[in-house]
């Protein structure tokens, strides 16, 4: 019997050996890309006491910021379209600087979800301001202080204007 | 039976849900005697058992038909003793929204899902009645096995025929936001028949692997039972698209969007397995691949279904809470498993029939664009699993932006319009340099065309020009390739009529098909380009009588009106929109109060233009001192993207129709011009 393999076949084979290598550093490629790109791009969705926990990690990042808005703090500029307001947990305070028009349902003590970063100056600089638009229709108890269990629930199912 | 909910004694109220149940449980029955019984005939090879099959697989549609007649009849009727109806249902909604309530909720579109299942089932057993036979007992039986799942989900976890003890007098009525527009009538269907569909090729495709054979007569049925989901599920995407557009009030339309992505998965493999079995066809080649990639499309519309019904983007940790999401994730890991041992097993008996020499040819083309559909497929799939994962390892919550998406696909997106153009233009097998030559370098003077048109209207984004660039390279080629058979036809002495209408009609249906649909495609993405890198927005805090600009339209503040509905007050800011001093139209953008919701809905007014569209969002708005914020954007071209993924369903149905051939001596034409050749 004959081992040896007939000249097309062995061919065939080198082919085959060459695609599968060429897959497999084209995927390693990709992996690597894919991943430096979701490493660069993530969005953290944090708590006030998270922001503070995560110190200076948190200027520059993007971050969702869940909260209620602290009643008495609004601060409407005059003239231009724009607010500020404080977010706050059950332990922290975040001053946020908005440069947009507030949502129809923006006011006090209701659960906000701001879109943006945290600034060297200390503000919360937000580019998406958002209200949590659930379909429930039970209103939300005045003062009621939010767990971190329910703010979580609240920055993912808060949906609004993206962009 | 139960004519009118108040007239009817209190003893027949729970009738409708037992019946409904009843129905259910025979469906679950059925399906589950019917795999088995297909399964055997198909091992067995015994054509009596593959009648029978067929007799069940008619009987499983005829039962999920009969209970989604039994839910509609009680939403109509208002039977709120019906578990679903009390959770949807509402006696101050129109009846058009009562109607399409049977998808505005999980359980009720879990019953739609089993009644399109049913239909699909029915109609491909019908349609290959006579052909096929050694494979089509595996093939029904495999959809049965799919059709036991969903009985056993609509029986079980998500059952929308529970009983109420205590009907209430008037329920809920279905989420707001999607009684808001009406295309949130037609995108769930479309979804479902697009999402639905992939499971008949899943079929097919698992009876190839079954019976360790893929003949090429076999590849037509598999082909087109692709296609017709394909159609659905471009047109739903697109429509789920211009729901968000019409109704969220941020003036776009895709935002990568994990119940997007589900919607978007299924597709990119689809569309890589429509183009696979055509070089499949060609040369003999891909089979397994092409099998996978179909494997891959069901298993995609399975893992959308468990990513958008089970809440695990609300919670990874929740999810587990109702038993939708767990029974979904069993299945999927079942057929995921079942699929990759049967190929593993079988692969090698899908020999290749023929092979691809030289990587400058139509086939090759094939390759590079299936090749990035599953990059793309595997950018989105993991930028939309990442979160999930991190959150069930390390409990950190965090989603994975926008910019990651878009760097991504961007490029990808490029690369596959280029190769839309090229690929039609490389002659099947190895071009030598002149015909290369020939073929590809005319169509430059498209590409300079576009990107120069493009250049001119103010384009500058790089992606943006070199998309309009191969955009105008790959309309060239297209169009070239449409008329290419007329005029070969005409060379011979035909008219110009008769040329074209047996070319793209009669002869050439499914190579004129394919070409409509690349020529929506080139609309789309350049269109997807432009409005995405072009638009202009500004927002304004504006007193009645007060104006704001945009992009030389100018928007006046006439005041508000309170509006009452049937089932809302709205809160409408009018406007009027003047360009160039010439009031153009009224614009009324508005704030929706349902009544059973605490909050209001905003819903945008669009003016839309061939070039492209003013879009007016209310931020907020305040009747009493007639004082509105609002969101002005205007983005060109975005009004094309809509019309354009319809031509392309266009240019699928005309792909579909069945071409009558006419046969000499030999089954297969031996003409071998451009007409019988198909289209990338």
């Amino acid at each position: 019997m004959t081992i040896e393999m007939s000249e097309t076949a062995r061919v065939r084979k080198q082919t085959r050996l060459f695609m599968v290598g060429a897959i497999l550093v084209a995927a390693i490629a990709f992996v690597v890309i894919a991943a430096g790109g979701i490493n660069k791009n993530l969005v953290y969705y944090w708590t006030p006491t998270d922001l503070y926990a995560n110190g200076d990690k948190a200027v520059g990042a993007t971050i969702r910021l869940g909260g209620m808005v602290a009643p008495g703090s609004i601060q409407n500029k005059v003239g231009v379209s724009g607010v500020e307001f404080d977010v706050k947990d059950a332990g922290r305070i975040v001053h946020v600087k908005s440069s947009g028009v507030p949502p129809q349902m923006f006011r006090e003590n209701i659960g906000v979800v701001v879109e943006g970063t945290m600034t060297k100056q200390g503000y919360f600089q937000c580019h998406r301001l958002m209200v949590s638009h659930n379909n429930e229709y039970r209103a939300p108890k005045a003062g009621h202080k939010m767990s971190k269990e329910e703010l979580e629930k609240l920055m993912k199912t808060t949906e609004g204007l993206k962009d | 039976m139960q004519l009118g909910n108040l007239a009817t004694p209190a003893t027949w109220q729970p009738m409708t849900a037992s019946l409904g149940r009843i129905l259910i449980l025979a469906s679950l029955l059925v399906s589950t005697v019917g795999a088995i019984l297909a399964y055997a005939a198909g091992a067995k090879k015994s054509l009596d058992g593959l009648k029978w099959a067929r007799r069940f697989a008619f009987a499983f549609a005829g039962c999920m038909a009969l209970a989604t007649f039994v839910m509609e009849y009680a939403l109509l009727t208002h039977d709120f003793t019906v578990s679903y109806v009390a959770q949807v249902g509402s006696r101050s909604v129109p009846t058009w929204v009562t109607i399409v309530s049977l998808w505005s909720s999980l359980e009720g579109s879990i019953l739609f899902w089993g009644f399109v299942l049913g239909i699909y089932i029915a109609g491909a057993t019908w349609l290959t009645r006579n052909e096929h036979v050694e494979y089509m007992a595996y093939a029904i039986g495999t959809w049965l096995v799919c059709g036991t799942f969903f009985g056993f989900l609509i029986a079980g976890p998500a059952s929308p025929f529970g009983t109420v003890a205590q009907p209430p007098a008037d329920g809920p009525g279905p989420n707001p936001l999607l009684q808001n527009h009406l295309l949130m009538i037609i995108h769930p269907p479309f979804l479902y028949l697009g999402y639905v569909g992939m499971t008949i090729p899943f079929g097919f495709a698992t009876a190839a692997l079954l019976r360790g054979r893929l003949g090429l007569t076999f590849l037509k049925p598999l082909r087109n039972a692709l296609l017709l989901p394909w159609i659905f599920l471009t047109i739903a995407i697109m429509l789920g698209g211009w729901w968000a557009y019409e109704v969220l009030g941020w003036g776009g339309y895709w935002a990568w969007d994990p119940v997007e992505n589900a919607s978007l998965l299924p597709w990119l493999t689809a569309t890589a397995a429509l183009h696979s079995a055509i070089v499949m066809e060609r040369r003999g080649v891909l089979k397994g691949w092409t099998v996978t990639l179909v494997q891959a499309s069901f298993l995609l519309t399975i893992l959308g279904t468990f990513m958008t019904r089970s809440g695990v983007f609300n919670s990874v940790h929740s999810f587990t809470q109702s038993s939708i999401g767990p029974t979904i994730l069993v299945f999927l890991a079942f057929i995921l498993v079942a699929s990759i041992v049967l190929l593993a097993m079988r692969i090698d008996s899908l020999e290749a029939e023929g092979r691809i020499d030289g990587a400058l040819s139509r086939e090759a083309m094939f390759l590079f664009n299936n090749l990035i559909f599953v990059l793309i497929t595997f950018t989105v799939l993991i930028g939309t699993c990442f979160p999930l994962i991190v959150e069930a390892i390390k409990g950190k919550q965090m989603s994975v932006g926008r910019p990651y998406f878009d760097s991504m696909v961007v490029p990808a997106g490029a690369a596959l319009i280029f190769l839309l153009g090229i690929g039609p233009a490389l002659p099947w097998g190895r071009a030598n340099k002149q015909q290369a030559i020939r073929s590809l370098v005319p169509p430059l003077i498209g590409a300079v065309i576009v990107a120069a048109i493009g250049f001119a209207v103010g384009a500058r984004n790089g992606w943006t020009l070199a998309t309009l660039a191969f955009g105008g390279y790959a309309a060239w080629v297209t169009l070239a390739e449409m008329w290419r058979p007329v005029a070969q036809r005409m060379k011979n002495g035909e008219s110009i009529l008769n040329a074209t209408s047996q070319a793209q009609w009669k002869r050439g249906r499914r190579r004129f098909g394919s070409y409509v649909i690349h020529a929506g495609a080139v609309i789309v993405i350049i269109s997807i380009a432009v409005s995405s890198t072009m638009r202009t927005s500004h927002e304004a805090t504006l007193h009645k009588g007060e104006t704001a600009t945009i992009k030389g339209y100018t928007l006046r503040f006439l005041g508000t009106d309170v509006r009452n509905e049937v089932n809302r007050v709205a809160t409408v800011a009018r406007f009027t929109l003047i360009k160039d001093g010439r009031e153009i139209t009224t614009l009324e953008p508005r704030m929706n109060q349902y009544t059973m919701m605490r909050e209001p809905i905003g819903t945008p007014a669009v003016h839309t233009t061939l070039g492209g569209d003013v879009y007016v969002s209310i931020m907020n708005i305040d009747a009493s001192s007639e004082t509105v914020g609002v969101l002005m954007i205007y983005t060109p071209m975005v009004g094309w993207i809509w019309y354009a993924v319809l031509l392309m369903g266009l240019g699928g149905v005309i792909a579909l129709i069945p071409v009558r051939r006419v046969y000499a001596v030999s089954p297969e034409p031996i003409v071998v011009d451009a007409e019988s050749a198909t289209a990338s």
